[in-house]
């Protein structure tokens, strides 16, 4: 019997969101790439919310675009619903989620995936990893083929020895009834990989036409549309949208809970796995929350060539009968007919700790890790490492430094040091109060921020980027001009200040003291602003945030020049810390099992003091010296 | 971690007491800026920015106007200082209450105090120490850290600490509600929150004044001499701490210790502070309790920097007195030859006979409160001449403290104005986590996840 041996630059292991952005990654840079799946006819599935983005992950969605990813774009294409949330608030917060026609969504990656130079689809099951003197070398797969190969990307998402459960049903598969991988993380157990055990769950689905939707509240779309990719054409995502709707739990609902809650496996004791406190299921709210007598359930079409609708807010692992009244029990859904039970799924994933944070890991040179498998939720949160690892094992096959975005600069940055730094207890989801500066990681300024980038990476093509040049000079020149163009108290300035209730004017002022007026804005200036040239939406707006929170920007800016200090201040990857005899105990083990790469880095890691932080900069500076 | 490694630091670096001089120090880029700020020569002219690296001058600080002390200021150009930055050593005359004024005077026009070892460190990182001390400086560092956070808490009274505490569980639950909101904004509305946290800020803002005004009365630690009055069972210890603490109005009276052998009074005595500590009678005895009574009246005298010893003059001495005279030996010690009002029956050569030094003999009485200035006037002479002194680091300690309230009110009012301003909520929370931060150095906690437990423990969030 001869065995299929193939040679390649690339393998990506999984083709969730974080392996399709991985494989195209590595595909663009060049790299002969194989993406192995359990399922061709599941890339990019989304088992579980319909939706991309929300606040914060919005965030990660159009970073990614702006890198160079396929997220934003696959979703521009593939929308049925679009909000902008939290647009009362300020420009840091406000956030995109689009709902998704799940299966056009599905498609429209593959289809991208199929289309690109270097990419292969393989669905078979990788279960062994080839290494040899720390050094990834190849992997082999379940029918017993070897693909020899320079890195690989595991992406193998909640599929690794997955279990799914409700009440005593258990199903030793992925999601969606998916195979589960069952010998992966043997093979990373044997190369001295420490595994843990985390768990996630989804709501049931409802057959459509057994909701009465008249006892719910409807939420539309937004009016005006904003797509998610900064190369997407506003007007070409202007359409018709579909509606969510709301409805509440109540007492029986929770009764029903409470009455059944020691057959529920989380509470028996039959789910080991590490859940999240972020999306607890029902039974967890009902508990945790006695007080609060309702819950909120948003029901939200899994698209538009089916009527199944995903119920959120009432993910569940109790068993089928308890959850066929549970929901039964919620206005509008009396007559409820489940298509699909709701269940919770535990799987193995790692420490992120482990990882570097380019997300090599520290251990096994040429082998990469992203997405649900680091210990993150969200496609989003996937999707963003999934790049950042893609990008990381390309960049490391052409013998070039890893792409590092730090936490002043993307929340891709934070995202990724948290998960690599910070103890991790449950499955990690991106907030934006985990970003300290978040003013400046604006989901407007995105691109701004990172296309660069994205172009001397080279995921990013020329006439983007020379756009993107144009776009920032216009920025940059227009806010020169607002800043020294003064208007004086002539009777038509007074006038339109009079009609805002803005204060009238003394003397003459600057036109950027009038937009940090709370009642005014750039673009309402144009009427006393008689040298203002025609400029497109997206760069007045950039002009209206800077100037009118530019004391609060300036202020970022500073704490993220001290920030840099530290992060610049590299750990030399040599460094025994057991001979540092200032480190107290604790720090000396902490940092010795983590190895931070610079000295802002070790600031994060609980156990270490600043007083540790003086003591390795004065023994660093020592070793420099000597 | 924010990077302070650029920031313009002060501390007094010459023992406080001691001499009556004492030298603040400050370093780093804005040290001249800061010495302009608050340094005025005779004629008003002169400015510390325009001087020559190693020159005196002669002058005022002033603060607001104020006169502080009169001063002498020398100034050193980077790089060369002890820490090869930028730095003024301004030398007080006015004594060690002038001297903490001098250094407030500086943190308020933008030093921060330094911290543990920071000179030293910076002299380090400078290249301005030889390599071969690299090993002591990281030495100094952690020691000086362990200390200055054990006494950072040790330091603030109790209920200080559990209102710090409360404080922060303020800010925290309001952050974590309005980050709730942020985040999942079809879940929370933040409709008229603006004015509930208004008015909420507004009263976190008068606490965190009201400490700051009791840090500059000194009320803020149990700062000051350590002083511990010893004596036999009715000797009249405590009434001599009622008269000290009565006569010039005792500052501090909420400390009680652990067990109801000591009694715990702070007591500032013209311009020296003490910290008194009533103990137990002290005597031979075969009672079990008593006994830990003793111990303990042992174990605080041990820890001294001053021992007040009480005996009867209307008495004889007795081996007891013998005995503690003996176990006093080189400590520094005032003996009070109480009841003075009835028959005398001992005076100071019996205690003398009783001990080998020279301890300053006072007959007081306590009842008649006769004896009090002479009492004065030697803590005075011991104080100047530097036989006593008290630990610096604890001044230091709280001067960090103090600038660290001063942060978070500074962060709190930023609060209010955003609100006034009618800024978006996420803005608020970015001042109101400052202040969370600054007040949690005080009590020496972390944040760590705890904006993020507070979401989840508080608030049901999630699909």
């Amino acid at each position: 019997m001869s065995l299929v041996e193939e040679y390649v630059d690339v393998v990506i292991v999984g083709a969730g969101h974080a392996g399709c952005e991985a494989a195209l990654a590595c595909a663009r840079l060049g790299m002969r790439t194989v993406l192995f799946t359990v399922s061709v006819d599941s890339i990019a599935l989304m088992p579980c919310n319909p939706n991309i983005g929300g606040t914060s992950k919005g965030h990660l969605v159009r970073e990614v675009d702006a890198l160079g990813g396929e997220m934003g774009k696959n979703i521009d294409r593939t929308f049925i619903q679009s909000r902008m949330l939290n647009q009362s608030k300020g420009p840091a917060v406000h956030s995109l989620r689009a709902q998704a026609d799940k299966s056009d969504y599905t498609r429209s990656m593959r289809q991208v995936l199929e289309q690109t130079d270097n990419l292969e689809i393989r669905q078979l099951e990788v279960t062994e990893l080839l290494v040899e003197e720390g050094k990834l070398t190849g992997v082999r797969t379940y029918s017993g083929s070897v693909y020899h190969c320079n890195a690989a990307v595991l992406c193998a998402g909640t599929y690794s020895k997955a279990r799914c459960i409700y009440g005593d049903v258990s199903m030793y598969t992925g999601p969606n009834g998916l195979a589960a991988a069952n010998y992966l993380t043997d093979s990373l157990r044997s190369l001295g990989i420490e595994l843990r055990r985390f768990k996630t769950g989804t709501p049931a689905r409802i057959a459509g036409p057994s909701i009465d939707y008249s006892r719910m509240e409807e939420q539309k779309g937004d009016e005006h549309i904003v797509p998610f990719s900064f190369t997407t054409d506003p007007e070409s995502v202007q359409k018709e949208q579909v509606s969510c709707w709301l409805t509440y739990t109540n007492e029986k609902t929770h009764e029903i809970i409470r009455n059944n809650i020691d057959r529920s496996p989380l509470y028996s004791g039959k789910i080991q796995g590490t859940g999240p406190r972020y999306c607890p299921s029902i039974e967890d709210k009902v508990m945790k929350f006695p007080d609060k007598d309702r819950h909120q359930v948003f029901i939200e079409p899994e698209g538009i060539h089916t009527n199944e609708m995903y119920i959120s807010g009432m993910s569940s692992s109790l068993p089928e009968d308890v959850q066929i009244a549970m929901y039964r029990s919620v206005p509008g859904l009396e007559h409820a007919r489940l298509v699909r039970n709701a269940y919770a799924i535990e799987y193995d994933c790692i420490d992120a700790r482990q990882l570097k944070l380019s997300l090599e890991f520290k251990k096994i040179s040429g082998l990469f890790s992203a997405g649900q498998f680091n210990g993150s939720s969200g496609y989003e949160e996937a999707a963003a490492q999934g790049l950042i690892a893609g990008i990381n094992a390309a960049r490391k096959i052409q013998g070039k430094e890893p792409l590092i975005l730090d936490r002043s600069e993307a929340y891709i940055g934070v995202l990724i040091d948290d998960l690599v730094t910070k103890e991790n207890v449950e499955p990690y989801r991106m907030m934006t109060s985990r970003a300290e500066y978040r003013l400046l990681l604006r989901q407007d300024n995105a691109d701004l921020r990172l296309t660069e980038k994205g172009y001397e990476i080279g995921l990013i093509d020329e006439e983007r980027y020379r756009k993107l040049l144009k776009k920032k000079e216009q920025i940059a020149s227009e806010i020169q001009r607002v800043e020294s163009t003064y208007v004086s108290d002539q009777p038509k300035v007074q006038e339109f200040l009079r009609a805002h209730k803005s204060t009238e004017l003394k003397s003459s002022i600057c036109l950027g003291e009038l937009v940090r007026r709370p009642e005014l804005t750039y673009d309402m200036l144009s009427e006393i602003d008689a040298g203002r040239s025609k400029l497109p939406e997206d760069v007045r707006e950039q002009v209206n945030i800077s100037i009118k929170y530019k004391g609060y920007l300036d202020r970022q800016i500073r704490q993220v020049e001290q920030f840099k200090k530290l992060e610049k201040k590299q750990i030399p990857e040599t460094i025994d810390y057991n001979r540092i005899s200032g480190l107290r105990l604790e720090a000396q083990q902490k940092l010795s099992k983590y190895r931070p790469s610079s000295i802002g880095q070790a600031s994060r890691i609980a156990g270490v003091s600043p007083a540790d932080i003086s003591v390795l900069l004065v023994y660093i500076k020592n070793r420099q010296t000597e | 971690m924010e990077d302070r490694s650029n920031d313009t630091i002060a501390a007094i670096s010459t023992a406080l007491g001691g001499s009556g001089i004492g030298i603040v120090r400050v370093s780093g880029e804005n040290a001249f800026l800061v010495g302009d700020r608050v340094f005025f020569s005779p004629g008003g002219k002169k400015k510390l920015s325009k001087q020559a690296s190693h020159t005196v001058h002669y002058g005022y600080i002033r603060d607001e106007g104020q006169t502080v002390d009169e001063v002498l200021v020398t100034v050193f150009r980077s790089p060369k200082s002890f820490t090869a930055e930028d730095t003024i050593e301004i030398n007080c005359h006015g004594g060690i209450f002038a001297t903490r004024r001098v250094l407030e005077t500086v943190l308020k026009n933008g030093a921060r105090p330094a911290e543990p070892g920071e000179f030293t460190k910076r002299a380090f990182l400078n290249g301005r120490i030889d390599l071969s001390q690299a090993e002591s400086v990281i030495d100094v560092i952690q020691a000086k850290n362990e200390y200055a956070l054990q006494n950072s808490l040790g330091q603030l009274k109790g209920s200080l600490s559990r209102e710090i505490g409360d404080l922060r569980e303020k800010i925290l639950y309001h952050t974590a509600f309005i980050e709730s909101a942020l985040d999942d904004p079809e879940h929370y509305s933040l409709d008229g929150y603006p004015e509930t946290l208004f008015t909420e800020t507004e009263k976190m803002l008068s606490d965190i004044r009201r400490m700051i005004s009791s840090a500059d009365n000194g009320r803020m630690i149990k700062e000051g001499i350590q002083t511990v009055i010893l004596g036999k069972p009715n000797a009249g210890k405590s009434s001599l701490l009622n008269v000290l603490a009565g006569e010039e109005r005792a500052i501090v009276t909420d400390i009680a210790g652990t067990t109801r052998d000591t009694l715990e009074e702070t007591i500032s005595l013209g311009d020296m502070m003490l910290n008194v500590i009533d103990t137990a009678g002290i005597r031979s005895t075969e009672d079990y309790i008593e006994q830990i009574g003793v111990n303990k009246a042992w174990q605080k005298a041990d820890a001294a920097d001053l021992i007040l010893y009480v005996a009867d003059s209307s008495v004889a001495l007795d081996e007891n007195d013998e005995k503690i005279l003996k176990q006093l030996d080189g400590k520094k010690t005032i003996v009070l030859l109480n009841k003075s009002d009835l028959p005398q029956i001992t005076a100071a050569e019996q205690v003398l006979a009783f001990t080998d030094n020279a301890f300053p003999v006072v007959a007081i009485s306590a009842k008649e409160q006769t004896g009090m200035d002479q009492l004065k006037q030697i803590l005075h002479e011991m104080f100047y001449h530097g036989d006593i002194s008290f630990n610096d680091e604890v001044y230091i300690t709280s001067a960090r403290q103090k600038s660290e309230l001063i942060q978070a009110e500074e962060s709190l009012q930023k609060v209010l104005e955003s609100i006034s301003m009618g800024m978006p909520e996420d803005f608020f929370t970015i001042d109101l986590m400052d202040a969370y931060v600054a007040l949690g150095r005080i009590i020496g906690k972390e944040v760590g996840e705890d904006l993020i437990d507070e979401i989840f423990g508080r608030f049901c969030m999630g699909k």
